[in-house]
C-alpha cells in the first residue's frame, strides 16, 4: 500500500520543484543582471551612472583608445599575465610531477605550502610582499609586479597539472628511458602529451590569475607599472568614469569567447583511450 | 613484469623537479610572510613600547575598534556563507534534474560569472546601487524607494555573495551530481516520506560537498578587500581594509603585521577545523591535488 506513495524519482513536479526553480531562477539572475548591466552603461552619452541612460555614444569607448593611460595599462597587464603565465607554468608542472614522484611522508606539507598562496587573504600575502619588495626596490617595477603574480599563479598550475597526472603511468617513462631516451626527451615525447590538458589549463588559470589581479598589485603600482584592473580601481574610486564600463564590456565580451574557445577545443580534443 | 624495469633509473624521478618551485616560494611568499610576522613581534608604535614582544598583539585586542571589525569581519561572511549555500543548493539540485540543455545554459552562467573579471564585478554592483541606479529605477516602477544602498554592510553582502557564489555552485554541483538518486527512491520504497528520504539519505550525502564549499567561500570572504572598498564605506569596513590602512597609510608595519597573523591564524584554525571533521574522509576536490598513487 505504502508503495503507491512512491514518487518517480525522474519526475519534476510538485509545489517544491517549483520553488526550487524559482531560487534557480533568482541565483541565475542574480549572477548575471549585474554584469549585463555595465554593456549598456557604456554606451551612455553622459558622465553619469543614471539607468537608463538618457542618450547614447560611443565616447567611452573612444576615450580607452585616446587617453593612453587605459591602453598603457591593458597592454601593462597584457605583457605581465603572459610571462606570469610561462614562468608559473613552468614552475608548476615542475613541481606537481616532483610532488607526484615523492614518496616521502612531507609530500602532504609539500602540497600544502604549494596551495597555500592560493587559500591565504590575498591581502596578507600583498602586505608581506609588499614590505620586502620595498627594501628590494621591486615596488613600481614590471619585475616585482611579474614575481608577486607568480606566487599566485603557480597553485593553479599546480592543481591542474596534478590533476592530469593522476593514473598517469610512470612505466611509460621507464620504457623511454630504456629504450635510450635522455630524460628530457622522454619528458617531451611521453610525459608532455599526456599531461598537455592539465598544463595548458594551468598555463590559462595562470594568465587569468594575473591579469585579474588586483589585490597584490594595488600595494606594488607606481608610475612605471600601472595594470588594468588597479587603472579600473582608481577611476571607480575617484570619479564617475563610464570608460570602465566601456573597458569592463570588452573584458566580459573576451571572457565570453576564450570560454567559449576552451569548451570547444575540449570538444574536439581527441578522447584518450583510459 | 614491473620489476623488469627496476634496473632502469626513472628517468624523471626525484625530488628536484621540486626544487625551482620551492626556492621561488621560500624567497617571495615564505620569507615575506616570516618578515612580516617578525615586524609584528619587533616594532611599535610609542605607545606599545616596552609593553613586550606581545605589544602589537596587546594593543590590537584592547582597541574596541579593531575588536568590533573582527566580529563584523566574521558576521559578514558568515552571512556571506549562509546566503551562498541557501541559494546554490538549490541551483545545483536543479542542475542535475533538468535536460542536458537547461543544465549546459545554468553551467554557462556560473562559468561566465566565475571567469569574469573581478574588478568588472565589482564595478557592476557599483552602478546598479547607484542612487539614481537601476534598483532604484526598479524600486520606482513600483511606487518604492529611493533607498541609498551604496555603502551599507548590505550591498557588500549582496556582492560578495554574487562574487562567491560559483566557489560554492561548482564543488556543490559536483558532489549532487554524483549521488545515486536509486537510494532515495529505495528510501521511499521502504515507506520513508519524500521529505525523510531527503533529510536522512540525500541530505547527508551531500553535506561533503556543502562543507567544501561552505569552507571555500568562509575562507574568501575573510580576506575579501575589493568589494568592501568598493561598495562599502570606512564606517562598515571589513579586516583587510583595516591592514591595509595600517600599513599603506600608517606605515604601522608592526601593528599591521599583527592584524594580519590574527587573520592568518583565523584563517588556518578555519582549515584545520573543517579537517578535523572531515579527517579520514576523503578530501574535497578544491583542497586536494594528489590523487592516491599506487
Amino acid at each position: 500500500m505504502s508503495a503507491t506513495r512512491v514518487r518517480d524519482p525522474e519526475r519534476n513536479s510538485g509545489a517544491v520543484w517549483r520553488v526550487l526553480q524559482v531560487i534557480s531562477g533568482i541565483g541565475a539572475l542574480w549572477l548575471l543582471v549585474p554584469m549585463l548591466i555595465v554593456i549598456p552603461m557604456s554606451f551612455t552619452g553622459s558622465r553619469s551612472y543614471r539607468f537608463p541612460p538618457e542618450s547614447w555614444s560611443f565616447r567611452w569607448y573612444e576615450n580607452i583608445v585616446t587617453d593612453d593611460r587605459w591602453l598603457s595599462a591593458l597592454g601593462t597587464s597584457l605583457l605581465i599575465a603572459v610571462i606570469v603565465a610561462v614562468v608559473a607554468t613552468t614552475l608548476g608542472t615542475a613541481a606537481a610531477l616532483g610532488l607526484s614522484r615523492i614518496r616521502i611522508r612531507g609530500a602532504q606539507v609539500l602540497n600544502g605550502l604549494f596551495l597555500s598562496p592560493m587559500i591565504l587573504p590575498v591581502v596578507i600575502i600583498g602586505v608581506a610582499v609588499y614590505l620586502v619588495f620595498l627594501n628590494f626596490r621591486l615596488v613600481n617595477s614590471p619585475g616585482g609586479m611579474v614575481l608577486a603574480h607568480t606566487v599566485l599563479a603557480t597553485p593553479y598550475v599546480v592543481v591542474a597539472v596534478a590533476a592530469s597526472l593522476r593514473g598517469f603511468d610512470t612505466t611509460l617513462e621507464r620504457a623511454g628511458a630504456s629504450l635510450g631516451a635522455a630524460p628530457l626527451r622522454v619528458f617531451l615525447s611521453v610525459t608532455l602529451p599526456i599531461i598537455r590538458p592539465g598544463v595548458l589549463a594551468g598555463a590559462l588559470f595562470a594568465f587569468i590569475a594575473s591579469f585579474d589581479e588586483l589585490v597584490v598589485s594595488i600595494f606594488l603600482v607606481g608610475p612605471s607599472v600601472r595594470t588594468l584592473p588597479v587603472q579600473m580601481f582608481t577611476s571607480v574610486a575617484q570619479e564617475s568614469d563610464p570608460t570602465v564600463a566601456a573597458v569592463s564590456t570588452i573584458l566580459m565580451v573576451s571572457t565570453a569567447i576564450i570560454l567559449l574557445l576552451v569548451v570547444l577545443a575540449q570538444r574536439s580534443e581527441p578522447r584518450r583511450a583510459p | 613484469m614491473a620489476t623488469r624495469y627496476r634496473g632502469i633509473e626513472h628517468p624523471l624521478r626525484g625530488g628536484w623537479l621540486l626544487v625551482p618551485a620551492l626556492a621561488f616560494l621560500a624567497v617571495f611568499f615564505v620569507y615575506p610572510l616570516a618578515m612580516l610576522i617578525t615586524r609584528s613581534f619587533t616594532e611599535f608604535r610609542e605607545t606599545e613600547a616596552g609593553v613586550g614582544p606581545f605589544g602589537n598583539y596587546l594593543w590590537f585586542f584592547a582597541n574596541d575598534a579593531n575588536v568590533t571589525i573582527l566580529v563584523r569581519t566574521f558576521t559578514t561572511a558568515l552571512i556571506v556563507t549562509v546566503v551562498t549555500v541557501l541559494v546554490a543548493y538549490p541551483y545545483a539540485y536543479v542542475m542535475t534534474r533538468v535536460s542536458a540543455r537547461w543544465r549546459m545554459v545554468l553551467l554557462a552562467i556560473v562559468l561566465l560569472t566565475f571567469w569574469t573579471s573581478l574588478m568588472v564585478r565589482n564595478y557592476a554592483w557599483l552602478i546598479l546601487f547607484q542612487r539614481n541606479g537601476l534598483l532604484n529605477a526598479l524600486l520606482a516602477s513600483v511606487g518604492l524607494g529611493p533607498v541609498e544602498i551604496l555603502g551599507t554592510l548590505p550591498a557588500v553582502v549582496i556582492g560578495m555573495s554574487q562574487i562567491l557564489l560559483p566557489f560554492m555552485l561548482l564543488p556543490l554541483y559536483a558532489s549532487l551530481s554524483s549521488i545515486d538518486r536509486g537510494l532515495v527512491l529505495a528510501a521511499q520504497s521502504l515507506g520513508a516520506r519524500p521529505s525523510v528520504a531527503f533529510l536522512r539519505v540525500y541530505l547527508p550525502l551531500s553535506a561533503p560537498g556543502v562543507a567544501a564549499g561552505g569552507l571555500l567561500v568562509f575562507v574568501l570572504a575573510l580576506g575579501f578587500y575589493i568589494t568592501p572598498a568598493v561598495l562599502g564605506s570606512p564606517q562598515n569596513s571589513l579586516f583587510s581594509q583595516l591592514i591595509v590602512t595600517q600599513v599603506s597609510d600608517l606605515l604601522a608595519w608592526g601593528r599591521g603585521g599583527a592584524m594580519a597573523v590574527v587573520l592568518f591564524l583565523v584563517t588556518v584554525a578555519m582549515l584545520g577545523l573543517f579537517w578535523l571533521i572531515s579527517n579520514r574522509r576523503e578530501l574535497p576536490s578544491p583542497l586536494r591535488a594528489r590523487g592516491g598513487r599506487s
